[in-house]
């Protein structure tokens, strides 16, 4: 048949990337609940604690809480979009109905992954505009701290975004999935030194927060936004980048095994 | 020869845990036809819809689809076939011409035949204001059509249709029976599962009846009233409470082969109009007064109820039926 053209999953799903983009923005919850929350969290934080300095290192809580603000960003537009919405396709039968066709399924989650990462490229944009033009925000000038930003960025959406998929068989229906999952991304939040100082939280948390992905997250858009000198307000006195790179890396291959083990196109009980 | 039919399979067993929903299926689709896999609820329609469209494993038996091995070249037959379940599956924020576009891609289609195919589709399925609306705006009717467009984006040569009308209106359901006539008249294949022996009658040319995984029986419409032969007579009393007492009365006529269904005690007879009267004197002399009274051809309905012992649909247990054999009362 002259109509058809040969296409493999990754041009597949790069085509995909469209439709999925309009799915997340035109889902007014979505739209809110996982891409405009970091800047209204960072209008109302900053609006409040904006201007006062931490302790006496010269630096404002709004600079400090933009980088807690970006990497949230990141768990918010893969993991807890994903993990809601997931569940929704899946309950009302559009992921079977996708699974009926002759799509490779990699082109599926290629999909997935460049809507999120648009997705997270504009909320970024955004949140840095609003930081920079309402609460004086510095931006980072060093090439360093860039190429921090970028893989950060990078390594932190593959792994959300595999722990998202995998997580999705978390609620059964779609309807509730929401208060399955945003307290999670919460607690996470909480003990992740994004709305309160890492070090001054109790120890138990801080070992607690470390298992996680999101707390190297943090600390790595720290290292990108605060001065070097702030890295000896870290545990130890270092921004650790290193070992947030072992972190990511290790979440990143269990949340692809988790993703591959648990994914499913059709609700439980059904096969 | 297997790979000639459009579907062929052959003793296809599906068990999940303990559940068996398909015991031995057999079920050939013969090129440019309708099969009607006709069946009651959980009688394994969807499971043998879903073998066949490459979406489950049988657990034992062989299939194939437009020649293909359903196991084996699942990729080949999904090319080959259009699938709509049994519940619309658009996507509600996409309007329906991106809905019909994503399809398009995903089945490698070039864009420039996508969208003009869509607009096609959109034309035929009476979807011509509301294509640019986000699809929760649908209403159920709508979805279904966009979901049945969706499936024909790439001219599928053999279609699934698993319960197309279950739970539309009847208005909406007599667009669809159109629609799935005209895509017959274009020489497209299709399996088409329902509970509803009047689709089955309307649409299929050959009808194919499952109860437990398994087919009890095969043929046209014509032949399954064969089955069970000659006319019936429906009668319908005006008192409820009564109904039992009539179907005792009428035993004589209906020679103990009857049914009841809410108010009206059905049975078949011998001897045409004359056994009218009959009927009318029998419930007389038990001062059972008449609401309606009618001497009619055997329905699918009486077909299943005769194969089964149950009815084909039989959703509220207030109306289920009852029936009584060869003299034995049960109700
Ligand atoms: N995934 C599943 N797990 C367990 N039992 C199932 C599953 N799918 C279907 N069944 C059972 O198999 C039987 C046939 O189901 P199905 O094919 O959906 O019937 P139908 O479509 O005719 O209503 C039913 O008893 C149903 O409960
Ligand atoms: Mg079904």
């Amino acid at each position: 048949m002259t109509n058809i053209i040969r296409q493999g999953a990754v041009g597949m799903g790069m085509g995909r990337v469209g439709i999925e983009l309009k799915q997340f923005f035109r889902d007014r919850e979505s739209a809110v609940f996982n891409f405009l929350l970091p800047m209204i969290l960072l209008v109302i934080f900053g609006s409040v604690f904006g201007g006062q300095d931490l302790g006496d290192s010269g630096i404002t809580f709004s600079q400090y809480f933009v980088a807690g603000m970006i990497a949230s960003g990141i768990v918010y537009t893969s993991f807890q979009n994903l993990a809601i919405s997931i569940p929704m396709e899946r309950e009302d039968g559009t992921l079977k109905r996708l699974q009926g066709t002759p799509m490779p399924p990699a082109a599926f989650f290629i999909g997935k992954i460049g809507m999120v990462s648009v997705a997270y490229i504009a909320q970024v944009t955004i949140l840095i505009a609003v930081g920079v033009f309402f609460f004086d925000i510095d931006m980072p000038t060093t090439s360093f701290a860039i190429f921090t930003f970028i893989w950060i960025s990078i390594l932190g959406l593959i792994a959300f975004t595999l722990l998202g998929i995998a997580y999705s068989v978390v609620p059964k229906q779609g309807r509730g999935a929401a208060a399955l999952v945003s307290p999670v991304v919460l607690v996470l939040q909480f003990t992740s030194g994004v709305f309160f100082v890492f070090t001054d939280l109790p120890q138990w948390m801080q070992s607690f927060a470390s298992l996680f992905p999101l707390k190297w997250l943090a600390q790595g858009m720290r290292s990108v936004f605060l001065p070097e000198s702030a890295a000896a307000m870290e545990v130890n006195g270092s921004w650790e980048l290193g070992l947030t790179a072992i972190v990511l890396v290790v979440w990143i291959a269990l949340g692809a095994l988790l993703a591959t083990l648990f994914f499913r196109w059709v609700p439980r009980g059904e096969n | 020869m297997a790979k000639e039919d459009a579907v062929h399979a052959e003793g296809l067993v599906k068990e999940f845990g303990d559940v068996k929903a398909l015991d031995g299926l057999d079920l050939v689709v013969p090129r440019g036809q309708v099969v009607g896999l006709l069946g009651p609820n959980g009688s394994g329609k969807t499971t043998t819809v879903r073998i066949l469209a490459t979406l489950l494993k049988p657990t034992k038996g062989i299939a194939y689809v437009n020649g293909f091995n359903v196991e084996k070249q699942a990729d080949q037959v999904r090319h080959s076939i259009g699938l709509t379940g049994q519940y619309a599956a658009v996507d509600e924020f996409l309007t329906g011409r991106e809905n019909l576009r994503m399809f398009g891609d995903l089945y490698h289609l070039a864009p420039p035949y996508v969208k003009q195919r869509s607009q096609e589709l959109i034309e035929w399925f009476d979807l011509i204001e509301a294509a640019d609306r986000p699809a929760k705006t649908y209403s159920g009717g709508m979805r279904r059509r966009l979901d049945l467009a969706s499936s024909l984006i790439a001219k599928p040569s053999i279609l699934f249709l698993d319960e197309p009308t279950t739970g539309l209106d009847p208005r909406s359901r007599l667009g669809m029976w159109g629609v799935i006539e005209s895509l017959v008249a274009e020489g497209t294949t299709v399996l088409l599962t329902t509970q509803y022996l009047e689709e089955a009658d309307k649409l299929a040319d050959d009808i194919v009846v499952i109860d437990h995984g398994r087919v009890i029986a095969h043929g046209t419409a014509e032949e399954l009233k064969d089955q069970i032969g000659g006319d019936r007579i429906e009668v319908t009393v005006t008192d409820l409470e009564r109904i039992h007492d009539a179907q005792t009365a009428l035993a004589p006529v209906f020679g103990g082969e009857s049914i009841v269904n809410d108010s009206m005690v059905s049975g078949p007879v011998s001897g045409g109009s004359t056994v009218l009267v009959d009927v009318v004197r029998l419930l007389d002399s038990q001062n059972i007064t008449i609401a309606d009274l009618a001497l009619r051809r055997p329905t699918l309905d009486d077909v299943f109820l005769s194969l089964t012992g149950h009815g084909a649909v039989d959703e509220n247990p207030e109306k289920a039926v009852s029936r009584t054999r060869k003299g034995r009362n049960q109700s």
